[in-house]
């Protein structure tokens, strides 16, 4: 096929059509696309037919046996399924929708995808291209839209292009700091008779993904590390998004550094290796929060300073000396201007560094974490996963369900203070074990992506936990759980509140709860019309035994547990306050 | 509006009919509405807005696909910087934009902005200068009252003691035309519409060229062409 305007692609189409030995073939732009995704590599998309994307899914009915198409039942879904299924499977989640709102549908998971660098690509419909910009039948100006939430954002209006825009998307979303891609396929290119050929983009020259450093810059990481006493290091998504787990354990254990977590990197380490030290952040644990303004060297993996990790800007780690290993460029003194930027693919750079490390013990100052975390432990963790008396508590139940699941399971939550217990109680074993929405804080995330990490991942256990408000976000996500039989285990943490909504009321808003209480449906009964399996749980002595019905049951299962209306997640960093002054109890 | 409008009507340049010409000049004689603050050098010859934000002159370079100049934009709407003038044309290189944007701001939030630009998929390269470290040029014209400046021996004094250049010369209007920094152009629309005797006056965006002896972007280019 004729490639058009990149200037990268002309040749790159060449050399992969040596490498397919496919030849060319007159086809439409819909069957062009289908080809494009298998490409590609795609196995599975999430998506929902309408009037502008129809001559693509008529395209997709002839590969339906090879593209495993999920019918989702709203395109909010499609996108938070894609972003589940790329966060566990490390492959690039892909969702299809028409034009207009169908596309408008999508925005909230793109958003979600781009500050949480989640690779996925969604194919949108649009009208025909001699219709653009005449305010047509569910015409909206998608790119325009997309542009600001998205890694690229491309109007795909001639079949021509379609080879190479889906190579070039798959490429984009992928590599480097990972991102969302938004094509946007207008009807005549879907109709359009094209002599079809594979491309294969791999190279843009405006783009570097990855940054190369030098060994002068290598080799002053490791000097500052091995002339550290008081060594932290801060990890993030960055080390599963680059594969880096190994790497990351490596470089921990030679020197001996103790690792904070962020919460889309709570599974970079098992959570019982000795140099886990827990995790960061406004309800992290108290340990590494602390030892955040007392460390001499500050060492951020694959994390980008996000407010809620740093609290307070203006104290946050001022006597150390900061080193910032990340893939992108602009992400270097963005927040916290550091000492030394290693700017460059983790699996790469830890694994440079670590060579010219000196082995070390830092046993004194690992030894300090000890006194943090026996505290935490004894006011608030032990309180809130083995209580004794009075209702149900989200972390007993978070712990039960983890340990119940050998801690080998994918942790899915929605948001809120099911999302907060879920990653501060739940442990982890094996990687991209973290399904959650990070920077964006989208309710409803947890249902659909938890679906996507089911398909993901098929031969995991995948929790997800949610609360009352969360679920009913996208509870019709149910039908799409019944239709593909998805074994996603539900696990409702039902307060009849909003309830971390609820908590901030409590502490910084006079209690005034401001529309946070919630009258619920009876969720045994709407599981029930699904033709999903359900429990619901009140009394403690029960908890058990339910979680080993809902772990034995084949294929999905909803389990709700009646908690605590009125519980809250602690420890807690108030919004502006020093990363150190960690509240453990609510007055 | 209304009063828009009706300055408009007369920007017809044939009407000797009516004086809205001569009533907007003295307009903007009482209002001073057009009167620009004329930035203030350093010591170190940077120009200084009066909260002490430096101006920066950025020049970004980016393919030639549609919707590139949305997206470096909404770097700057999105952080709540003012684009104190924007200039795009082809540039030397085929194929190749390039875009000259200046605003005021912090030093740290011109890195900030040159990143984020960077990093959009089809920017080349963006980067930041101040203005000793580049050529710079600007263009105005000044659209003039000719009865006002028959009457007033110091527009013409002015005109040519600044180096503009008289374009055109009607009954009603005259036309002045001038090249040169930011500076030159603002004292000359300063000077003249203190007089009372300015219709309209446009600046162009600035464009630069760099005072580096290296061409980064040729360099970058040649780069990528190896690692390809």
């Amino acid at each position: 096929m004729k490639t058009t305007n990149d200037n990268k692609a002309a040749s790159t189409a060449s050399s992969s059509k040596d490498r397919q030995g496919e030849g060319t073939v007159r086809i439409t732009g819909a069957e062009a696309l289908m080809r494009s995704l298998k490409h590609e590599g795609v196995e599975t998309l999430f998506g929902y037919p309408g009037g502008a994307i129809m001559p693509t899914y008529d395209a997709l009915y002839d590969h339906r046996t090879d593209l495993h198409h999920i019918l989702v039942r709203h395109e909010q879904g499609a996108v938070h399924a894609a972003q589940g299924y790329a966060r566990v499977s490390g492959k690039v989640g892909c969702a299809i929708v028409t034009s207009g709102p169908g596309a408008m549908n999508t925005i909230t998971g793109v958003a979600d995808a781009m500050i949480d660098s989640t690779p996925i690509v969604i194919i949108c419909g649009q009208v025909g291209a001699a219709m653009l910009g005449t305010d047509a039948f569910q015409e909206v100006d998608v790119i325009g839209v997309t542009q600001p939430i998205t890694k690229w954002s491309y109007q795909i209006r001639r079949a021509e292009d379609i080879a190479w825009a889906v190579s070039r998307a798959f490429f984009i979303a992928r590599s480097g700091r990972p991102g969302p891609v938004v094509l946007d396929f207008t009807k005549n290119a879907q109709t359009a008779m094209v002599d079809y050929e594979p491309a294969h983009v791999d190279f843009i020259r405006s783009y570097r993904p990855v940054q190369i450093p030098s060994d002068e810059t290598i080799a002053e990481a490791a000097r500052m590390i091995n002339d550290s006493v008081k060594p932290f290091v801060l990890v993030g998504q960055g080390v599963e998004l680059g594969n880096a787990r190994q790497e990351l354990i490596e470089f921990l254990e030679k020197a001996q550094l103790p690792a904070g977590f962020t919460l889309l990197g709570l599974s970079a380490l098992p959570s019982d290796h000795p140099l886990y030290m827990g995790m960061l952040g406004m309800h992290g644990n108290l340990g590494p929060n602390v030892m955040t303004n007392q460390c001499d060297l500050l060492i951020a993996v694959g994390m980008r300073f996000d407010d809620r990790v740093t609290g307070s800007l203006a104290t946050y780690a001022k006597q150390a000396k900061i080193i910032h290993f990340d893939i992108d460029p602009s992400e270097i003194d963005k927040n916290v201007k550091v000492d030394l930027a290693v700017v460059g693919d983790c699996k790469q750079t830890l694994a440079r560094v670590t060579k010219l490390l000196d082995k070390a013990t830092h046993k004194a100052w690992i030894e300090g974490f000890r006194p943090y975390a026996e505290k935490e432990m004894q006011k608030v963790i032990e309180p809130a996963i083995h209580p004794t008396e009075g209702p149900l508590l989200m972390g007993e139940v978070v712990r039960a369900v983890s340990e119940a699941t050998g801690n080998k399971a994918v942790l899915v939550t929605d948001v809120g203070h099911n999302q907060m217990f879920g990653c501060r109680y739940f442990k982890f074993t094996e990687g991209r074990s973290v399904v959650t929405s990070g920077g964006c804080g989208t309710m409803g995330f947890g249902l659909p992506a938890g679906i996507g990490a089911a398909l993901g991942a098929p031969a995991r256990t995948v929790c997800v936990f949610c609360g009352d408000g969360g679920l009913q976000m996208t509870i019709q996500e149910l039908g799409t759980i019944m239709e593909q039989r998805a074994p996603v285990k539900i696990i409702l943490l039902n307060n009849n509140f909003l309830g971390n909504v609820r908590q901030w009321q409590y502490m910084f808003f006079n209690k005034r709860y401001s529309f946070t209480p919630m009258m619920n449906p009876d969720y045994e009964k709407i599981a029930s019309a699904y033709d999903i399996p359900s429990r619901t749980v009140i009394e403690r002595v029960d908890l058990a035994d339910a979680i080993r019905e809902m772990l034995e049951t084949d294929g999905p299962f909803l389990l709700q547990c009646a908690v605590k209306e009125e519980d809250n997640v602690l420890p807690m960093t108030p919004p502006g306050a020093n990363v150190d002054e960690m509240l453990l109890e609510v007055k | 509006m209304e009063t828009n409008k009706n300055i408009g009507a007369a920007e017809c340049g044939d009407c000797n009919t009516c004086n809205m010409c001569d009533e907007k000049a003295t307009r903007n004689e009482i209002n001073n509405a057009f009167s620009v603050a004329v930035p203030k050098k350093s010591g170190e010859g940077v120009f200084l807005s009066h909260d002490g934000l430096t101006l920066y002159t950025m020049l970004i370079y980016s393919e030639n696909f549609a919707g590139i100049l949305n997206q470096i934009t909404a770097v700057f709407t999105r952080r709540q910087v003012n684009i104190e003038s924007l200039n795009v044309c082809a540039s030397s290189t085929p194929g190749v934009h390039k875009y000259t944007i200046t605003c005021y701001c912090t030093e740290d939030m011109a890195i900030m902005l040159t990143k984020q630009i960077e990093k959009k998929i089809d920017v080349l390269q963006a980067s930041y200068f101040v203005d000793e470290e580049i050529f710079i040029l600007e263009a105005c014209l000044l659209k003039l009252s000719t009865p006002k400046t028959i009457g007033n021996p110091e527009v013409s004094r002015i005109i040519r003691s600044l180096g503009a250049r008289i374009v055109e010369v009607n009954p009603t209007y005259s036309i002045v035309e001038k090249k040169g920094g930011t500076e030159d152009i603002l004292s000359l629309f300063n000077s003249l519409n203190e007089l009372g005797v300015v219709l309209q006056f446009v600046r162009s965006g600035r464009i630069a060229v760099t005072k580096s002896t290296v061409e980064k972007l040729d360099r970058y280019l040649e780069q990528r062409e190896s690692e390809k």
